[in-house]
């Protein structure tokens, strides 16, 4: 539909409401914590967030999110090449079965990892429970669909004529990949790997059921919010809270410039 | 000359994929890993929730707090969802038709909610609306209307973490949208709002209608920003997921299982009806 400037008594209402909602729903309570910070200056934030139980926190949130991101990666390609490339009995279902942790309850997939790995757990002998190990095993499957679904519909628009040719003249599966394949999912490997990072940086439910929350241990930067809201500890909570924040709206502007750049370029 | 011949040489060489032995690992590597990553989870869920057998299974589930605390995640996420497909629906109307001061700050703010965890969701929430402030003071005054602690926070923490869902949906489909069928049917004298009801709105109900349900779906699961509005105050606004978490922490697991498989079936259902409505629209 074509854009039109608001001239019509009824345009103006309608854009009124809109931006009120975004205000109220949006807005506001992002320059509630934005003001929070400036309240007692940012130096008593700066000391909070270099304690060492903070700086604890966030090197385990750093870990985890750069090993999901190259796991899900690795892994998101490989699943989104057989799912477009491959015709087998059950497809259908597989391909389903890919968007399930958007909408399974992080609480639910802690306790699930209690239930396999847990103390009576089916495989208790593993000792996966209560470790960083099993914070990585909760991330890596929350924010699995990512990459999977950016890079679907890439390959699925790549006529697999160029990837034949390549192997008819010998070309070997890994030296395809890397020459015919890899160029054309680029940025929406990227793209996925953004959305991958974000989502695992602010990992709760999942990472705190499934991890204990161990302060020094298994206590992550969203478990260190939790902790400290819970001792009373408010500069600590809210300059981690702020600090999380900034790094999210940070990666959602590198993920529009992304888009800014791909455009321009197919252009 | 030389080189090109030994490539050529090696070209005719190389073994040809007969039986493409890697093509099979490389399928069975993803199957057995989207199996046992995402297909054991659901497995375990249902199997522990009705291992004490569904007499077991109905008791945990029939507790009073279990139903409540069902019946506030509920209801939380229903009314979420009929206020997000209303105004999702406004704001991709509004972004797609009009030029306006702002707008493109507005478009870029969508999908601030995906990226933002949770947690800090609830925070702001609380550094907004907390005992505290000038604004939950005016508004329990003036309207009586209590937000932290209570069900509008819990409304209000799902509203925001929703917001790009409808928009996201509905957005595209407006702007392919045929625009000279509007166009053609306000020449033919019709309403603006006769021919939204009758053209446009047809046309991104599918949308609406997904966009919604798989918020919704999202909304039942939600803990991060919950837990910190909502107070887990049981019966009141104890939602399903903190719940769990109260369970889990304190060792109970028929008691969190038996509500992880409510709540888990419940968002299969919804997602797999969403499923089946956009792929009987891709071959009807």
């Amino acid at each position: 539909m074509a854009e039109k400037r608001a001239t019509h008594w009824t345009a103006l209402v309608l854009i009124v409401l809109v931006v009120a909602y975004a205000g109220i729903l949006l807005i506001a309570p992002i320059t509630a914590i934005v003001q929070q910070a400036f309240v007692d200056g940012i130096q008593p934030m700066l000391d909070s967030i270099t304690a060492p139980d903070a700086r604890e926190a966030l090197r385990l949130t750093a870990i985890i999110a750069l090993a999901t991101a190259a796991i899900n990666t690795v892994m998101g390609i490989l699943v989104a090449w057989v799912l477009v490339r491959y015709r087998f009995p059950g497809r259908c279902f597989i391909d389903g079965l890919v968007d399930l942790p958007f909408v399974m309850s992080p609480v639910i997939v802690g306790y699930v990892v209690i239930v396999l790995f847990g103390r009576e757990g089916w495989f208790a002998g593993l000792s996966i429970a209560f470790t960083p190990r099993a914070m990585l095993l909760v991330t890596v499957f929350v924010s699995l669909p990512f990459v999977v679904r950016e890079v679907m519909p890439v390959l699925r628009a790549m006529p697999p004529e160029q990837e034949e040719a390549a192997y008819t003249l010998g070309a070997s599966r890994l030296l395809t990949f890397r020459r015919i394949i890899l160029p054309t999912i680029r940025p929406a490997v990227i793209y996925g790997l953004v959305l991958t990072l974000a989502r695992a940086l602010g990992e709760f439910g999942a990472a705190a059921v499934a991890g204990g929350g161990v302060q020094g241990y298994t206590e992550n930067a969203t478990i260190y919010i939790f902790r400290s809201i819970h001792d009373r500890n408010d500069t600590g909570a809210y300059s981690m809270a702020i600090l999380l924040g900034v790094i999210s709206v940070a990666v959602l502007l590198s993920m529009n410039i992304l888009k800014q750049v791909q455009s321009r370029r197919s252009q | 000359m030389q080189n090109a011949a030994r490539l050529e040489q090696e070209a005719v060489n190389a073994p040809r994929p007969q039986l493409d032995l890697s093509g099979w690992g490389l399928r069975g590597t993803a199957i057995v890993y989207l199996l046992v990553m995402i297909a054991l989870p659901v497995f375990v869920v249902f199997s522990s929730g009705l291992q004490a057998g569904l007499s077991g299974f109905w008791d945990n589930v029939s507790h009073p707090h279990a139903v409540s605390a069902l019946r506030v995640t509920l209801v939380t996420a229903a009314i979420m969802t009929v206020i997000n497909v209303v105004m999702g629906t406004l704001t991709a109307y509004v972004l797609v038709t009009y030029r306006f001061p702002g707008k493109n700050v507005l478009d870029a703010l969508i999908d601030l909610p995906f990226a933002i965890p949770t947690l800090v969701t609830g925070i702001m929430l609380v550094l907004l609306y907390g005992p505290q402030t000038a604004l939950a003071g005016f508004l329990q005054d003036r309207f009586d209307v209590r937000v932290l602690y209570a069900r509008p926070g819990i409304v209000l923490a799902l509203l925001f973490i929703c917001y790009p869902f409808v928009i996201r949906a509905v957005q595209p489909v407006l702007v392919q949208l045929d625009e000279r069928q509007p166009e053609a049917a306000y020449t033919l004298g019709a309403s603006g709002w006769y021919t939204f009801r009758r053209i446009v709105f047809p046309a991104i109900r599918p949308a609406m209608l997904s966009g919604g349900m798989l918020g919704f779906a999202r909304a039942l699961g939600e803990f991060g920003a919950i837990v910190i509005v909502a107070g887990n105050i049981p019966l009141r606004t104890q939602t399903a997921p903190v719940y769990i978490y109260g369970k889990v922490e304190a060792g109970n697991m028929p008691a969190a299982s038996a509500v992880s498989v409510v709540l888990l079936g419940v968002a299969l259902i919804v997602t797999l009806g969403v499923d089946w409505m956009q792929r009987s629209r891709q071959h009807g």
